[in-house]
């Protein structure tokens, strides 16, 4: 019997007074390609960056590939990890922010070559190919040499997408990647990420796109006020959804 | 195609007209009194109870050009010394962990709250509090013998433009958005990687400006290391004019090489902004 890739359970957070994440479980198969629908606040995101440890759980436990992230349990007790064996794990995922986060005062290029040369410590040539590669992937092969200040902001997410990719994840993480986006660049972003998924790869995509996550995905996610409040197949939920809230949050959007 | 609206009357076209020069008779007599001023001030010097031979003579010996040799080699060392502990104090500060963070504001306030001068006299009166030094059971020597002009200078200078370096770095470090922390961790840096990789390279933009800044204070502070004997140009022109009286023509001498040395260091400055202004310019390649 085949294994989530990721297993989440009764995970909580909060900042301060406000809870974002409320007792969440959920399980990620090999190969899913998942959307996380919601209103803002609702906890998406903040479950994206707990499973890439930009955030810390306050509770609960999350599985990675087997793995229990952030924490090693020993008798009875949880012990955080270093920061250099938390590092190892985010190497599992990759993850693709709203605002890009390219590095300015490197290339294109550059970007995708910087995690697999500096962090993996493989060799320039054969890291330079394959970053010549994703590039052709995502339709930018003449932008190489471009800064980030000199591409729009789709190719800015193009790049970004492929230097998630450089990294060989298990796991591609989208945070709201077209929602920064001027209207006319979404399709190319989206284009790409379809291309991803039909590639095999396992993602979580927070999104607002409901029409790519009818399309792309195999199961959508309706989160609200830090819990999931209901999933199932893109055309159940999107097309005759069940709870009250996902009705009013549909009717609402669309 | 549909045919536009017809225009209002009353409004001419102006298309071929020229825009007349302006006088500007503000600008003309303000500037001829500048220059009067100026005259002024040039006839006084020249009248005054200078003698500029002795300038020109004075310029080019050995003792004033071996002067400012000293000055540069001692501001540019003491300025690194600054930089490396600025750059390391900066990225304590900024650290989680509280035992850095204490000492590296310690570090801050201590040299930062006292005057240079009084650090640089401390330095080389060192020997009076501890006559001898050493690693126990390794190495000792005299006090007097290690704390040498140059090592007081060297360490009074860098240790306190180190105060303020980590203050400038620390600022150019908070400038670069937290996306790029972000970033750096999605694709599995650790946090020294990420600051060396991706934001330090950032922040460099920021900080060279203020940097610049500091380095010509840096310049004209080696003057300052006069008092504790270190050959640089104020001390050396001091030594010359102890001898021949001429105190006036031989602190013009030393103000010219620092105006001259200040001077060229304000191009070099451009040049280094230059190379980290990467990427924030929409310059097609």
């Amino acid at each position: 019997m085949t294994k989530p890739l990721v297993a989440i359970r009764s995970v909580s957070k909060s900042f301060g007074e406000f809870q974002a994440l409320k007792n969440v479980s959920l399980d990620v198969w090999p190969g899913e390609v998942m959307c996380l629908i919601g209103a803002s606040g609702s906890g998406k995101t903040t479950l994206l960056r707990c499973i890439n440890q930009l955030a810390v759980i306050d509770s609960g436990g999350i599985w990675l590939d087997g793995e229990l992230l952030g924490v090693r349990e020993q008798s009875g007790k949880l012990h955080r990890l270093s920061e250099r064996e938390i590092g190892r794990q985010r190497l599992k995922t990759g993850m693709v922010f709203q605002r890009f986060n390219l590095f300015p005062h490197k290339t294109a290029l550059e970007n995708i070559t910087e995690g697999p040369t500096q962090v993996q410590g493989r060799k320039a040539e054969e890291v330079r190919s394959e970053a010549l590669e994703l590039l052709r992937r995502v339709g930018l092969a003449a932008k190489a040499d471009s800064y980030p200040a000199q591409l729009s902001g789709g190719q800015q997410q193009r790049v970004a997408i492929a230097r998630a990719l450089a990294m060989k994840p298990m796991l591609m993480l989208f945070d709201e990647p077209t929602s920064a986006l001027d209207p006319e660049l979404v399709g190319e972003v989206l284009a790409v990420m379809k291309e991803l998924a039909k590639s095999g790869m396992t993602m979580m995509v927070v999104t607002h796109e409901l029409g790519f996550a009818r399309e792309v995905a195999d199961r959508v996610v309706y989160m609200d006020q830090g819990a999931i409040v209901e999933q199932g197949r893109a055309s159940d939920v999107l097309g005759a959804p069940r709870e009250e809230r996902t009705k009013a949050f549909l009717s609402a959007v669309i | 195609m549909r045919p536009a609206p017809a225009l209002a009357e009353g409004f001419p076209d102006l298309s071929g007209m020229k825009v007349a020069r302006e006088p500007h008779w503000f600008r003309w007599i303000s500037a001829a009194l500048i220059v009067l001023v100026l005259a002024a001030i040039v006839r006084a010097f020249a009248n005054g109870q200078i003698e500029w031979s002795y300038v020109s003579r004075f310029l080019t010996v050995k003792v004033i050009l071996e002067g400012i040799v000293n000055t540069m080699v001692m501001a540019v060392l003491a300025m690194m010394l600054g930089i490396f502990l600025g750059i390391v104090v900066a990225i304590m500060r900024l650290s989680p962990n509280p035992v850095l963070k204490t000492v590296a504001a310690g570090y801050t306030w201590l040299f930062r709250g006292t005057p240079l001068i009084l650090q640089l006299l401390l330095w080389f009166n060192l020997a009076l509090v501890f006559p001898t030094i050493g690693i126990p059971g390794l190495w000792s020597a005299r006090a007097v013998d290690v704390m040498t002009p140059f090592l007081a200078a060297l360490l009074g200078l860098g240790i306190n433009q180190g105060a303020y370096t980590s203050e400038v770095m620390r600022a150019g470090m908070l400038s670069v958005d937290v996306g790029q922390y972000e970033a750096a961790q999605a694709i599995g840096m650790g946090r020294l990687r990420a600051l060396r990789r991706i934001v330090l390279p950032q922040a460099m933009r920021v900080v060279i400006p203020p940097l610049g800044n500091e380095f010509i204070g840096m310049v004209k502070a080696t003057s300052l290391a006069s008092v504790i004997q270190y050959p640089e140009l104020l001390h050396n022109a001091e030594n010359i004019y102890y001898a021949n009286s001429r105190v006036i023509e031989l602190l013009i001498v030393a103000g010219l090489w620092y105006l001259l040395v200040v001077s060229i260091l304000t191009p070099l400055q451009m040049l280094l902004e230059r190379r980290f202004a990467r990427g924030t310019l929409r310059l097609a390649r």
